[in-house]
């Protein structure tokens, strides 16, 4: 037991490792930053183009979020970042994280998009194109919002799945919270700091993962 | 054009890399597979645990439950790996990767099988109990055949994700394709491992992924 709590709850190494890992938390934040507007914004252009009237553009794209969807990001990332320095295009991690975060989130907001557009009946377009809205007016203020609503939980759900996916981002060396955490692990030997940083991901995301679950029984009923 | 194909498709290295991107095909499917079958019988086991109603039980399932779905795999993976020699317990990586996955897709499981059993409507429920059936019988004839079936889409969808996490394995060492793809370009200083292992998880994936997107369209999930 005190073996046990001496390895993983070390309240002194706790504190020692606690800078630099607030340092990787800051970095983390930066991340998401980027990411998630990027994955939300990239999403919807997904969607639209899977969605396009040009058969050539709909299959393109649907073919394109299957491969994303199928690659598991971490493989995306390492070709990203240590695959194209061969041919000659050599990216900074974060540069290399944010194309491999674009590609791989955009596919998934995409078809969460998607689904949502598609929940929205038809006649809306129609009716909302009859009473003179052009297409990009129908779009933004018949569809998105109604779309949006439909799908909210699976957006906030998504939304929390590319926080938790930053962490792969310590693996080309981006000081993030992981990444600050596995540096003061291997100097201590001793895995608590990797429990803060676990500690500090459940602060950001238990509230997060509560209401998703409160939305998605909302939903059902 | 050919300076891309020297990069990414070296045919002499295509040859000479193969068996070591095979074998790591091997290592992905066998844990990939373990950790399916596993991940989803306790998620389902967890679900009628739960439906029996047991407060303290069900506050220790939705703690299990929420701690899997909001840490990142990688953290817990490198608790485990890092954490449990210290204290005298020695996993070798690839059970470490294995039962990692298998909780958290558990506990992702047991949140949708859970929210399927809700969805059967509880005249269901009392229409099964007075024509004899006992709690179980209900449960396991009547209303798990109904959810089940419900969340089909959504359980496929997050099988997939979490199956594809086994490329973490990488970090801990355990020889799955994105390990066995990125040693061979660290000796052939060149990408073409790395591209056949991208083909490898493709051919694996895009199938499942294709299968969900089917079924996404086939059983609409939650709103018609």
């Amino acid at each position: 037991m005190d073996a046990l709590l001496h390895q993983f709850f070390n309240l002194d190494i706790m504190s020692r490792a606690l800078p630099l890992i607030l340092q990787g938390l800051q970095m983390t934040l930066l991340l998401c930053v980027v990411v998630i507007p990027l994955g939300l914004a990239g999403g919807l252009l997904f969607a639209l183009a899977s969605l396009s009237g040009s058969r050539t553009v709909r299959w393109g794209m649907i073919v394109a979020i299957d491969f994303f969807r199928a690659v598991p990001p971490l493989v995306l990332l390492i070709f990203v970042y240590s695959g194209l320095p061969f041919a000659g295009i050599r990216l900074s991690p974060l540069t290399a994280v944010a194309v491999a975060f674009f590609l791989n989130t955009s596919s998934y907001y995409g078809e969460i998009y998607r689904a949502g557009i598609e929940s929205v009946g038809r006649g809306q377009w129609d009716a909302a194109r009859s009473t003179g809205l052009n297409p990009f007016q129908t779009l933004t203020s018949v569809i998105l919002p109604q779309a949006v609503r439909n799908v909210l939980p699976d957006l906030v759900s998504n939304t929390v799945e590319v926080v938790k996916l930053t962490s792969i981002a310590s693996v080309v060396a981006l000081p993030e919270l992981l990444y600050s955490a596995d540096m003061a692990r291997s100097v201590t030997f001793n895995a608590s700091p990797i429990v803060l940083a676990a500690a500090i991901y459940l602060v950001m995301l238990w509230p997060v993962v509560r209401l998703i679950s409160r939305l998605e029984r909302r939903m059902a009923s | 054009m050919n300076a891309f194909l020297e990069t990414f498709f070296k045919p002499n290295l295509i040859a000479q890399y193969l068996p070591s991107i095979l074998k790591g095909v091997v290592v992905t499917i066998e844990i990939a597979f373990s950790v399916v079958v596993c991940g989803l019988l306790l998620g389902l086991l967890l679900a009628v645990v739960r439906s029996f109603q047991v407060k303290p039980v069900n506050a220790l399932i939705v703690i299990f439950v929420d701690m899997f779905r909001a840490l990142p795999p990688l953290v817990i993976v490198l608790i485990v790996y890092f954490g449990l020699p210290n204290v005298g317990l020695n996993i070798p990586s690839f059970a470490v990767l294995w039962l990692v996955l298998t909780l958290v897709l558990a506990a992702f499981a047991e949140e949708i099988f859970w929210a399927g059993i809700l969805s059967v409507p509880k005249g269901q429920w009392e229409a099964a109990r007075s024509t004899g059936f006992g709690f179980l019988g209900t449960l396991g004839y009547i209303v798990l055949p109904q959810a089940v079936r419900l969340t089909v889409p959504p359980i496929t969808n997050r099988t997939v994700a979490i199956t594809k996490n086994t490329a973490l394995g990488t970090v801990i060492g355990v020889p799955e394709i994105l390990n066995q793809a990125t040693t061979a370009v660290s000796f052939s200083a060149n990408a073409t491992p790395l591209m056949m292992g991208a083909i490898a998880y493709i051919i694996l994936f895009i199938p499942v992924v294709a299968v969900g997107r089917y079924l996404e369209t086939r059983f609409a999930w939650r709103r018609n």
